[in-house]
């Protein structure tokens, strides 16, 4: 054969006796979706270690250790636990907004726009379906790196003093899938990237302020309480703060669960349809 | 020998529209396996839009549209399958490596990844981009990501490979390389399906070919063929030293079958084209420059439509 010389192409479909292949089940093709995000984790993570490592110090020492010390002297902690056990579980989830913002706003613009990965991938046997649940695998792979440094971290400046504070892990990452699938439909519907600093600037940081996260809502005056209670933020802080500190009441707990969950669904469903408009016109 | 009369991909009354607008208006066609079969029209004549039907990447509106006698809207995921899809823009993560690229995307397919590995080899060979495997796609010149997109839709080993304006954007040569490629798919017995606006691509690699304007088919058959019936053998090029060419249409107006004004030219179609350039002096015309050239698809288009391909 004379192959190397004249590149003849290799066996098609036309001519290959390939067996029939199987159709590919739903696990498979939404694994097939995630090597893809896996390939571009393998190559860009090292990026991301510093901001990974110094925000929690960063806020550890600012919010736990300098606040925590003054609220402590004053007020003896909050409801007798002290600040740096009130805030750190809350921090735990907070921070997960940051990572579910970065990916699914900008990402998920540029694999609509710039790279065309979704293009590709809906090519192929893959449907909207398994390349939204591929992306936000991984999506839930960068928050449980994200949230795992930040507990490991906040371990080693006794932000926690239960074992319990471990289920933190799960309700952070639910959080930030709470945030992130609605946020995918929104991105779905941009043209550019200006949406995305008013989400920033609107909805992430009033949510990161107003949500309990470094004061219990109970300080805000009265009408802004209930706006706390529909965002999801509150119920995520509210549930890590809860198993952190060892203080679960279950009906309230099982309802910040269902809420997050009904988020995180009720925007997969969203993101379907507006992925579908945008990529299969 | 393959049955030639296998119909892989047909269409009828094949509609699209977005809104108020119709890009693709009612089409019917036909493309049996082996066969290299071409969408030839201007930007804007609903070619991308086909494609993208026959892709199953775009709802059909209306009509009735078949692949290996499956319907897209039901079994999509299957004809997919089956398809090797090279979009207009190349979709490749120009951040990862060639062999990466097809790693992955040979996955989609539910390929083993000792199978993946496997064919990504033939196919960077196919491709002439060995050398470059373990590269990445970003600094790689035009026609090689061309091929490596066409390399990587044809992991899953496809029956149709489909086209969108594979060679637009790319220098002549590697044009020449592409084509080439092309040349050697077909020959191994894929069926191909491509969209072009350039009429040499059209007569280099298509057997057959419909000409598409305004979402409608306005023509169809061979290249040979539609230069037969809707041009001349050959076309007589004149130059004026004028602003308005159309002012000498008339002064050589009854010499050869008709005559065309373009903003820079005449084009006298006849089928002795030494011979109406003789006719053109003998009535004291005297332009600037005279070409004799055989009629190309160019012609064809701009006879059935009264307008040149590329703008």
């Amino acid at each position: 054969m004379t192959q190397a010389t004249t590149h003849e192409p290799p066996p098609t479909g036309a001519r290959a006796a390939h067996g029939i292949r199987q159709p590919m089940s739903a696990l498979e093709r939404v694994l097939a979706a995630f090597g893809y995000h896996l390939a571009v984790y393998r190559r860009t993570w090292r990026g991301s270690v510093v901001t990974r490592v110094l925000s929690p110090v960063l806020f550890l020492l600012s919010m736990g250790i300098g606040l925590g010390a003054l609220v402590d002297d004053r007020a003896g902690g909050i409801d007798g636990v002290p600040y740096l056990h009130f805030v750190v579980p809350a921090i735990v989830v907070t921070q997960t907004l940051w990572v579910a913002w970065g990916e699914s706003s900008y990402q998920v613009l540029g694999y609509i726009k710039w790279n065309m990965n979704y293009h590709a991938q809906l090519a192929t046997p893959l449907g909207v379906r398994d390349v939204l649940a591929g992306h936000w695998l991984a999506v839930a792979l960068h928050l449980v790196m994200s949230t795992t440094v930040f507990m490991a971290i906040a371990a080693l400046f006794g932000g926690f003093d239960s074992w319990w504070a471990v289920l933190c892990l799960p309700i952070a990452v639910l959080t930030g899938l709470a945030f992130s699938t609605p946020l995918f439909a929104f991105t779905a519907t941009q043209e550019g990237d200006n949406g995305f600093n008013i989400v920033y600037r609107w909805i992430i940081t009033p949510l990161m302020l107003f949500s309990g996260t470094f004061f219990p809502i109970d300080q805000l005056p009265g009408w802004m309480q209930p706006v706390a209670w529909v965002t999801p933020l509150w119920h995520g802080v509210s549930a890590a703060r809860a198993v952190s500190v060892g203080d679960v009441s279950w009906l309230p707990f099982v309802g910040h669960l269902l809420v997050l969950v009904g988020y995180a669904a009720g925007g997969a469903w969203l993101a379907r349809r507006a992925f579908a408009r945008r990529l299969l016109p | 020998m393959p049955d030639t009369d296998d119909i892989l991909l047909s269409a009828r009354g094949l509609t699209k529209t977005f809104g108020e607008f119709t890009a693709v208006d009612g089409i019917d066609f036909a493309v049996r396996r082996g066969e290299c079969f071409g969408f030839l029209g201007p930007n804007g004549a609903g070619k991308s839009s086909t494609m993208r039907m026959v892709g199953c990447v775009s709802p059909v509106t209306g009509g009735e549209l078949r692949l290996f006698g499956l319907d897209p809207a039901t079994d999509g995921p299957a004809i997919r399958a089956r398809l090797g899809n090279c979009p207009q823009r190349d979709t490749l993560d120009e951040e990862l490596s060639v062999e990466e690229n097809l790693w992955i995307y040979g996955r989609y397919f539910g390929l083993s990844r000792k199978e993946v590995k496997e064919r990504a080899a033939e196919l960077l060979d196919f491709a002439q981009l060995t050398e470059r495997a373990k590269d990445k796609v970003e600094p790689l010149s035009g026609g090689m990501k061309r091929r490596l997109t066409i390399a990587r839709s044809l992991i899953n080993a496809p029956e149709i490979l489909l086209l969108d304006e594979p060679t637009t954007g790319l220098d002549p040569q590697a044009r020449h390389v592409l084509w080439d490629r092309l040349f050697r798919l077909k020959r191994s017995g894929v069926t191909l399906v491509l969209t072009t606006h350039y009429m040499d691509e059209a007569e280099q690699l298509c057997d057959r070919l419909v000409v598409m304007d305004h979402g409608r088919i306005v023509a169809e058959g061979s290249p040979r063929q539609l230069i037969d019936d809707y041009s001349t053998r050959e076309v007589l090029e004149l130059r004026f030293d004028a602003e308005d060419h159309g002012a000498y249409a008339d002064k050589v107006a009854g010499i050869g079958e008709r005559v065309e004004v373009l903003p820079d030219r005449l084009l006298l179609y006849a089928d002795n084209g030494d011979e109406a350039s003789a006719q053109v002096h003998a009535r004291g015309v005297e332009p600037l420059s005279s070409l004799v050239r055989r009629s190309t698809l160019e012609d064809v288009f701009l006879h059935l439509t009264g307008r040149t391909l590329v703008d």
